[in-house]
């Protein structure tokens, strides 16, 4: 009955994290204080090991903790039920939306959205050029301003923001030359 | 038949690239479902990018159940979620069964070293290709500098992005002209 109990309680998980990933984190310490199936240390090596393959957090995390609860029926069926409620709760919005598309509050709403939409991913792509091009922790104990910037990455970002222009590809060719250059060059 | 499997493997690719969390997955959709398959505009994956955020659930998932529902109803969404979920579910195990230490191995450190570089100008590209569909006047603009700055800069307090998200839906409702959101806006 470990595997019902892994659904529902990832279930309960999915309808109340709002707002991504790192919503799920309060919710995962709890639920490991409490039943003990993953212990902190694997949150900690979770969010490590979900920030270097695809596919968001939560459900990266999901996955783990079924797997080592239950095996491999735990770990689908773990993710599976982190998905669940917010699959209701999305097709209900899309009847919504369907319904009242043309409804003037609904497109003002819309008005209101998009920048709010076009803020919050600026404010995640800072948040990576933050982590990834610039050293944070070395100029906060030497301040020396050259210690601040990662010149290897810095020079990749430009080569790709200027080849991006260039050369119309599709991004996953952008993802895997940035990968191979990253080995490459020891990143 | 042939649709769902369409719908499934299409997001099955996009999963299998999800790196980053979601806002990275933006410039991916835009390129797949807007240009190439014309399954939805970018106004319309922008829609859902903000709804995803005040909804429960992982936010990519959200968007995915969006356009699968749009595309073929209720069990085009879930071909929609088995195709995004696949890989990552699929990959977690493998690294959980036997790669105990993945995210130490050198190699996976300086190839995500790389990768997170490269997440970073694909966001850059989408914000700087999605800034004339969203900020069309002088109050959109406003409100994308607000928002920006309470989701960016550390505050003592720190504001749940839901509730940024549920008051420029309202800011939207009491100060939007809903025809400006159709067209270029007041040049004004």
């Amino acid at each position: 009955m470990i595997l019902i109990r892994l659904i529902l309680s990832f279930c309960k998980i999915g309808l109340f994290s709002i707002g991504g990933g790192m919503a799920t984190l309060p919710f995962l310490y709890e639920l490991s204080a409490h039943t003990h199936w993953f212990s902190y240390q694997d949150i900690a090596n979770m969010i490590a090991v979900s920030e270097s393959t695809p596919g968001p957090l939560g459900i990266n995390m999901s996955t783990y903790a079924g797997y080592v609860t239950a095996g491999i029926p735990g770990g689908i069926l773990a993710s599976l039920g982190l998905a669940f409620p917010s699959f209701v709760v999305i097709i209900i919005v899309s009847k919504f939306l369907e319904r009242f598309k043309n409804s003037k509050t609904v497109q003002k709403a819309f008005y209101g959205l998009r920048p709010a939409s076009i803020a919050l991913i600026a404010a995640a792509g800072l948040n990576v050029a933050k982590t990834s091009l610039l050293n944070t922790e070395l100029f906060s104990t030497t301040h020396q301003i050259g210690d601040l910037f990662l010149i290897k990455p810095i020079l990749l970002a430009v080569f790709l923001f200027i080849g991006q222009k260039k050369w119309k590809l599709h991004p996953v060719l952008w993802i895997l030359a940035a990968a191979v250059i990253g080995i490459l060059f020891q990143f | 038949m042939r649709e769902y499997l369409e719908i499934y493997l299409c997001f099955l690719k996009i999963g299998s690239i999800a790196f980053g969390g979601g806002y990275a997955l933006l410039p991916i959709l835009q390129k797949d479902l807007d240009e190439n398959r014309h399954w939805a505009t970018t106004e319309e994956l922008m829609d859902y990018f903000a709804i995803g955020q005040c909804t429960p659930g992982v936010i990519a998932v959200n968007v995915a159940t969006f356009i699968g529902y749009k595309k073929k109803g209720i069990m085009g969404a879930l071909a929609a979620n088995l195709g995004f979920l696949t890989v990552p579910v699929i990959l977690i195990l493998i690294i959980a069964a036997f790669l105990s230490n993945f995210a130490e191995l050198d190699i996976v450190k300086h190839a995500f070293g790389g990768i997170r570089v490269c997440v970073c100008v694909l966001i850059i590209q989408a914000v700087l290709r999605l800034w004339k569909k969203s900020i069309v006047d002088k109050v959109t603009l406003a409100m994308a500098i607000i928002i920006f700055l309470l989701a960016a800069v550390p505050l003592p307090f720190s504001v749940p992005t839901a509730l940024l998200v549920v008051l420029a839906g309202l800011c939207g409702i009491l100060l939007g002209n809903e025809t400006r959101s159709l067209k270029d806006g007041d040049p004004s």
